[in-house]
């Protein structure tokens, strides 16, 4: 039985490249524009993109990138479809429990968007998360799926709004244009580049304090790795100093953004 | 209408990829079907009721929570398997589908639970006289239904598998999910890159169209081919 | 497999049901009742007619029904606009309102040809007794034709409610929380999407049999007559 098992087996594996890990696969979202993209091209592009390459390079990695939907990706990391995510993926404690964690490589503070007015009542409203629930109380609220976002806006404004689901930022934010939601909630660099400063964006701002209770949010952006993956976290890692002190991630990050995305 | 020049190329690259793993698909619940119809007609109790468990519960979901639960549930729970029984010998064991087999495999196994349903209803319909006489010439086992049973029900299956092509052919849409870049999936990108959902719908659902109608004309000389001696009799 | 998982998505999933059976509910009978008329000028009606309500029907089942939701919903968006400039965008503005519209069209489509195709097997001894007995067109088609198609109907009928019930399952991609939506939804906060889809999946498997029941039985009532011969 066990023969046979193991002669089964090894067909399979012969077919499909099943073994070793000479080639490492690293996932990004390709819907989170300047962090990562697909152009007209279908190809992947962003400041994402390019860290993963450089710390590929700097590790001395053969890897390959692959696009995954967000609200899949930590999925199929623990499906081994891939080995590790460069997606600026927020390091909440909810995420930490499933996967392990590169040092912090970027810092994207989480925001509401909403329209110039509902943003003044907002700022009538008081401070702090207080003024959101007030000015919000009965709105309409778009979410990604398994974006940071998603868990901290369900807890803390429960019953008291109506919640739309999507799967990609795009689409919320064209729903906020279209009028569909009020206030959307996501990182305030993608919604500032890809969104307020084109001119869809005109009638729209981030309104209220930055989201930031670190038990949703964490301390910043970082690598996800399978939590049994210490060899690669800590080749990453190394990686990571690495570009940071040779300068490669400055002018990268120079290429994407006028300011310093790594945070304080 | 300067987008759809511009994001052309790629909706071309998603509508062949959508042929593709329609065909793929296609191919493996034809196999599927034939393997279901044979367990169902004249299989044990255990391939009958796999076979009857199989189409129950396709039928009864779904398709894209099907899509979603293979697609997250299915490689782990083979891959945990191997790695269980193999011992120390598989513990790297991967099970690794690219999107395209992922998505061929996924739609193939559910259009076999409905391709199974359309081989078994053609198979019932070959008169036994057909098959009796064909014992009484001396045809046996692989002869009898390669030449008597198999090209006799063909006949009868060409239009109930046209349906589930037809069928199949939509669900592609679904199979985005999974990552492969078919034709909806590069127009959900031509729409969110250009914010004209609108435009690059409107020119997914022209592809589909196009492929049924092509589809449809297909299957209709197809099912005239299949049908010519009859005709010639009546 | 984590079964705790399974029973607390329960209560959740309940919710989502409520939307699923709303959704397919109210559009299932919208279809019908759209589909009634449709179907029988599709079989009887004027060439011109029938001809236009068969590219409707062909268009609407020639695609894939993501593609269709998508136009009215995200297409919609991009026609803001003109749309408000003519006083239509309060519909679509909803997306409640986007996903009654797009499944009422879609099973509009297919149950006017499921109606077209029973009308036609109506024997046409039948339609010629009637005529005989002095039948107006309107009386006919109310005493002898519909009465017979709705028999011929319904095993194909059954199959379109089914099918318009697992439709549903897609209306979490134009945001709003069916069965499916909420077990994505808890999967992502719990990444036990294969315990929460296979939940949602016997959620579904449970509902479409039922209704199968429910429908066989409407369906030997309804064709009594012809087994008693």
């Amino acid at each position: 039985m066990k023969r046979i098992f193991t002669a089964v087996v090894t067909t399979l594996a012969l077919t499909a490249p099943a073994f070793g890990q000479d080639v490492v696969r690293v996932a990004t979202e390709g819907a989170y524009p300047p962090f990562n993209y697909v152009d007209a091209n279908g190809e992947l592009g962003g400041f994402d993109v390019d860290i993963a390459k450089a710390l590929c390079a700097a590790a001395d990695l053969t890897c390959e990138l692959v696009a995954q939907d967000w609200d899949g990706i930590i999925p199929g990391l623990l499906a081994e479809r891939y080995d590790m995510i460069v997606a600026s993926m927020t390091m909440t404690e909810e995420r930490a429990q499933v996967v392990d964690f590169s040092d912090k490589y970027a810092q994207v503070p989480q925001h509401f968007v909403m329209s110039d007015a509902l943003g003044a009542s907002v700022d009538a409203s008081g401070d702090g998360i207080d003024a959101l629930k007030t000015a919000l109380n009965g709105k309409v609220i778009g979410l990604v799926a398994a974006t940071a976002a998603e868990p901290y806006v369900r807890d803390t404004f429960g019953n008291s709004v109506t919640y739309r689901s999507y799967q990609k930022m795009e689409d919320a934010l064209q729903d906020l244009v279209a009028g569909r939601i009020d206030a959307y909630a996501d990182g305030a660099i993608p919604i500032t580049e890809s969104f307020l400063s084109t001119p869809d964006g005109n009638g729209f701002r981030l309104a209220g304090a930055a989201l930031s209770d670190p038990s949703y949010f964490g301390l910043g952006n970082g690598i996800a790795f399978r939590q049994a993956d210490d060899a690669l976290r800590e080749k990453i890692n190394a990686a990571l100093a690495q570009i940071i002190a040779d300068g490669t991630y400055a002018k990268i990050n120079d290429q994407y953004f006028t300011f310093n995305v790594y945070g304080e | 209408m300067t987008s759809l020049i511009q994001y052309g190329p790629l909706l071309l690259q998603g509508f062949a990829m959508t042929l593709l793993v329609s065909l793929a698909a296609f191919g493996v619940a034809i196999v599927l079907g034939l393997l279901g119809a044979w367990a169902k007609i004249s299989g044990g109790r255990i391939a009958r009721s796999i076979a009857g468990t199989y189409t129950v519960v396709i039928r009864g979901v779904p398709e894209l929570v099907l899509i979603l639960l293979i697609y997250y549930g299915l490689p782990s729970v083979v891959q945990n398997g191997v790695r269980y029984l193999g011992g120390e010998a598989f513990a790297r064991f991967r099970l690794d589908f690219d999107p395209f087999t992922a998505g061929a495999l996924t739609l193939g196994l559910i259009y076999g639970a409905f391709a199974t349903e359309v081989f078994r209803g053609a198979l019932q319909s070959v008169p036994r006289g057909q098959i009796e006489a064909g014992r009484a010439y001396g045809f046996h086992g692989w002869r009898l239904a390669r030449q008597i049973v198999l090209p006799q029900m063909l006949r009868f299956a060409i239009s109930g598998l046209g349906n589930v092509w037809l069928v199949l052919v939509k669900a592609t849409a679904l199979i985005s999910a999974i990552q492969l870049t078919e034709l909806m999936r590069t127009a959900e990108l031509g729409a969110a890159n250009t914010r004209e959902p609108f435009t690059f719908y409107l020119a997914a659902a022209a592809m589909y169209l196009a492929i049924t109608i092509a589809s449809l004309l297909a299957l209709r000389a197809a099912e005239r081919w299949a049908f010519r001696g009859e005709r010639a009799v009546a | 497999m984590n079964v705790e998982t399974m029973i607390d998505a329960v209560p959740r999933l309940f919710d989502g049901l409520g939307v699923t059976l709303l959704l397919a509910g109210v559009t299932l009978i919208l279809g019908l009742i759209f589909a009634i008329p449709l179907g029988v000028i599709r079989a009887r009606g004027s060439r011109l007619l029938s001809a236009v309500i068969q590219v409707y029907t062909f268009c609407f089942r020639g695609t894939p029904l993501l593609v269709q939701l998508y136009l009215i919903y995200y297409g919609s968006g991009q026609f803001r606009p003109e749309l408000e400039a003519a006083g239509f965008w309060w519909f679509f503005r909803d997306p409640w309102n986007c996903a009654f519209l797009g499944y009422t069209l879609s099973t509009t489509a297919y149950t006017t040809e499921i109606i077209r195709g029973a009308i036609l097997a109506v024997p046409r001894g039948e339609i010629e007794a009637s005529i005989a007995f002095g039948m107006g067109p309107f009386t006919r088609l109310r005493l002898v034709i519909l009465p017979q198609a709705f028999g011929y109907a319904l095993p194909s009928y059954s199959n379109e409610v089914v099918f318009q019930i697992q439709a549903t399952a897609l209306v979490s991609l134009i945001t709003l929380p069916d069965i499916t939506g909420i077990a994505t939804v808890l999967a992502n906060r719990t990444y036990q999407h294969y315990e929460l889809y296979l939940t949602a999946a016997l959620f579904y498997l449970v509902l479409v049999y039922a209704v199968l029941l429910v429908l066989k039985a409407v369906e030997a009532r309804l064709t009594r007559h012809r087994r008693a011969h």
